[in-house]
């Protein structure tokens, strides 16, 4: 199944992705490609709907810096696993240009990058398992150390070295 | 040496907990190969021609006498009593089994070794001197700035899907031994106008199918800026690199199609906006807890020993021979920094078998206060010997194969593993540098000729370093047939070129009768105390054309 | 008899090492004790034999490849394969295993 992951729990999710549709049906929260946010933008707007906006891995957050305060969500997609950029994406999503929304991770989202894609900055994942909650424990806990800080907070271990923080 | 602490040693033992869990789930089949692939080369194991290899770090080539001695025992316990160390300063073994690679990882994290990140998409070991901290010719020792970009790097959050592999290497000498400027970040430890200390930063060296010297994108840059520097070129090779085809992927083939000023301009814009970034300052305290590792040793207060030592090589020739070569000025009067050659004529180059694993262990404890070191040319270096007790080494090291005096010579061989071993690969290397080494083993004649650097890969992927040997040697394959093809003028020093091709490819049996009009030739032509190179250099391709396909139709005709 | 054919070669999962397809769907180090081949359809039943041991996680990649026999002899036709069946043709004392 596929499920959307929270904080380890499986959650429903609000949004229905009309990125691979002709068109966004109106009335329901919905999830655009970058496409159809430049195609309907004002009647998108209008609508009053929570938005959310899916990437792909070679469109940057920076396309959409100053419309980001719009999008309840963006997703951000992984076609491939080994394709990295959208940890990239993510870190600036949040580092660079503050955004508090939901960051998400979709596509070919494996478990054992949730703990990296976390770090960057995702908060939701969209995770294909047979069991998408026991996928998450089996790997919640497999970094208790890190060497690199990344906008998360945790410490990096030579901060817990010379007591910094 | 730096030593695991707490959190060291923590994050090794979970990574291994977590491979030894994905080991579990390729067994138990929840995991394809597909998915399983990334996992098992990130952990350093490759399938290949016979069996699975594990490479395993050797972080900036230092090695202590104990960790030596583990290694052995993993070639003893788990593989087939032999290691091979590679053009990277690491350690393979060729036949560990799947299901055992987690007790191996947990063995190898017992001496605080580990095989993180040796494969894979990602940042690789961090290649430095071997001499570092030794060398009379050195600015600033390496190994430190070494160990804070190891850790910077390992299990990096947003760099571990790169769209390719992606090295780093140091040098803190005036003289380039570690091949910097072929890497995808070189850093070369420099004094600026004020004599203040700081990093040249090179990037998009490599070799593989499409080789490039790298370009200086920072003449200098202060200690303080290293981290978000690096991070900012990571950051602009993971977004703009190429993920279409792995042949184009390196970061070398970004910055050759931007070219250098607009790629170091990209650099630029994104380092200004974290270059005061809290999240990337490394304290003064861990730049100083780290390089008190890096101190130097209670060396004795010795007296030079150049009268001893003469009288030994004159009444000795044979030790002599072995002082000219395998022996390099300490930057401490009284010490040496010996060469144990790994080159013995008839060997795999780069090979060690367990026992004399242990036997170099004992031998570094004896001889060296308990350090070896690992060069990228796939000799080991003992760092402190005392020059008295270099004689007594000498014996010690012809005991046990490792004395060949041939460092830096013709039959001081690099060679891959090659079609006998790996995936790769379109022809086999080794059987090749075993005939090189039986062809020319006169030390006379190896000393005549002086500096001669041949490298030799199996395939395009130039694990080998063929395009900067001073002679190159690639093989390929032709109607089933492997074929030789030669390159001269390459050099990995801090002048660096690449290699420029001889002529058509020949057979392995015509190699070192090539090798020798080649030589020749050089001989013939070479003026005042010009090294092979510089007589290339000087004269051009022709005449070694002419020396080795002269008498061929094809080049007959082609020349006149 | 003298012959061309094909076997199935692949890497077995738990220990990586280069094994050939039996008669009996079991997996051999040594090339004698693979099943040869003579005919294409022989071949490509072989080959899917192996393929559903690839799906059970017993071996990885399988493939045909094309082996001559001479006088008892099997011998691979492609040189990378000889050297996977002999093992490095630097250390003839793994060859001896086989």
């Amino acid at each position: 199944m596929t499920g959307l992951i929270r904080h380890g729990r499986l959650v429903p999710d609000p949004f229905t992705d009309a990125s691979g549709l002709d068109a966004p049906p109106a009335g329901v929260p919905v999830i655009v490609s970058l496409e159809q946010w430049q195609a309907h933008r004002e009647a998108l707007v209008a609508a009053g709907q929570p938005l959310g906006l899916r990437l792909r891995s070679d469109q940057p957050p920076r396309l959409v810096a100053a419309d980001l305060p719009r999008f309840a969500v963006i997703a951000l997609e992984f076609p491939k696993y080994r394709d990295g950029r959208a940890y990239t994406h993510a870190r600036m999503l949040r580092e660079r240009f503050r955004y508090a929304g939901e960051v998400r991770a979709v596509g070919d989202v494996l478990q054992e990058q949730l703990h990296f894609m976390q770090r960057c900055g995702f908060d939701t994942f969209e995770v294909v398992a047979q069991d998408p909650e026991l996928a998450w424990r089996a790997v919640a806990g497999d970094h208790t150390v890190s060497y690199q800080a990344t906008g998360d907070g945790r410490p990096r271990a030579l901060d817990l070295r010379h007591n910094r923080k | 040496m730096y030593r695991y602490d707490e959190f060291d040693h923590t994050l090794v033992a979970e990574r291994i907990a977590t491979f030894r869990r994905q080991v579990h789930r390729r067994l138990s089949g929840e995991l394809t190969e597909d998915q399983f692939k990334p996992l098992r080369l990130m952990n350093g194991l490759y399938l290949q021609l016979h069996a699975y290899m594990l490479r395993v770090n050797i972080p900036y080539g230092c090695l202590s006498s104990r960790q030596l001695r583990q290694l052995a025992f993993i070639a003893r316990r788990y593989d087939r009593n032999f290691g091979h160390f590679t053009t990277r300063q690491n350690i393979q073994y060729n036949w560990i089994k799947l299901d055992e690679t987690p007790d191996v990882l947990a063995a190898l994290a017992e001496v605080e070794m580990n095989a993180m990140q040796s494969s894979g998409n990602c940042v690789r070991n961090i290649t430095a001197d071997q001499f570092a901290g030794r060398a009379r010719d050195e600015i600033e020792d390496p190994r430190p700035w070494c160990e804070l970009i190891r850790q910077w790097s390992i299990l990096h959050p947003e760099f571990s899907y790169l769209p390719r592999k992606f090295k780093i290497a140091v040098s803190g000498a005036a003289s380039d031994r570690a091949a910097v400027k072929l890497h995808d970040v070189g850093l070369y430890l420099r004094r600026n106008a004020d004599g203040v200390i700081g990093f040249e930063v090179i990037v998009g060296g490599g070799q593989g199918r499409l080789p490039y010297v790298g370009h200086t994108i920072r003449e200098w840059l202060a200690k303080d800026d290293l981290f978000s520097y690096l991070e900012a070129i990571l950051r602009i090779y993971n977004l703009g690199g190429r993920r279409d085809n792995p042949q184009k992927a390196r970061i070398k083939v970004q910055v050759n199609a931007l070219g250098p000023e607009e790629f170091r301009r990209l650099v630029d814009e994104e380092w200004a906006a974290i270059r005061h970034s809290e999240l990337l300052a490394v304290p003064g305290a861990e730049i100083e807890r780290i390089t008190a590792y890096f101190a130097d040793p209670a060396w004795e207060t010795l007296p030079d020993a150049a009268a001893v030592l003469s009288r030994q090589c004159a009444t000795d020739p044979a030790f002599d021979a072995w002082y000219r070569t395998n022996v390099v000025e300490h930057r401490t009067p009284g010490y040496a920094i010996v060469n144990l050659s790994l080159k013995s004529p008839g060997i795999a180059p780069g090979d060690l078998t367990a026992d004399q694993m242990d036997r170099v262990a004992d031998l570094a404890d004896r001889f060296s206060l308990g350090e070896v070191r690992v060069s990228h040319r796939q000799n080991l270096v003992f760092p402190d010997v005392r020059q008295t007790d270099l004689h007594a080494l000498w014996q010690a090291l012809q005991a046990i194969s490792l004395a060949t005096p041939n460092i830096g010579k013709l039959t001081d061989i690099i060679a891959c593993p090659g079609l006998d071993f790996c995936a790769l690969a379109n022809a086999r290397a080794i059987p090749v540098a075993q005939d090189i080494g039986r062809h020319f083993g006169d030390p006379a004649v190896l000393q005549d000729i002086g500096e001669l650097t041949i490298n030799i890969s199996g395939c395009m992927n130039a694990c080998g370093h063929h395009h900067v040997g001073h002679i190159g040697i690639l093989g390929v394959e032709k109607n089933g047939e492997e074929f030789y093809q030669l390159t001269l003028g390459g050099s990995s020093a801090e002048d660096a070129s690449l290699g420029d091709r001889l002529g058509r490819g020949i057979p392995a049996a015509e190699v070192p009768v090539a090798i020798e009009a080649i030589v020749n030739s050089y001989r013939d032509l070479r003026q005042a105390d010009e090294r092979f190179l510089d007589t290339y250099r000087r004269v051009g391709m022709e005449p070694f054309k002419e020396a080795v396909y002269g008498d061929s139709p094809e080049h007959r005709r082609s020349v006149a | 008899m003298d012959m061309t054919g094909q076997m199935v070669l692949a890497n077995r999962l738990t220990d990586g090492h280069t094994v050939f397809l039996a008669a009996d769907g079991s997996w051999v180090e040594a090339i004698a004790g693979g099943a040869l081949a003579s005919d294409q359809a022989t071949a490509e039943r072989l080959l899917a034999t192996a393929q559903l041991a690839e799906s059970r996680n017993v071996v990885v990649e399988p493939y045909l490849i094309g082996v001559r026999s001479e006088g008892g002899q099997r011998c691979p036709v492609s040189f990378r394969e000889s050297i996977r069946a002999d093992g490095p043709t630097v250390r003839t004392d793994f060859a001896a295993e086989r």
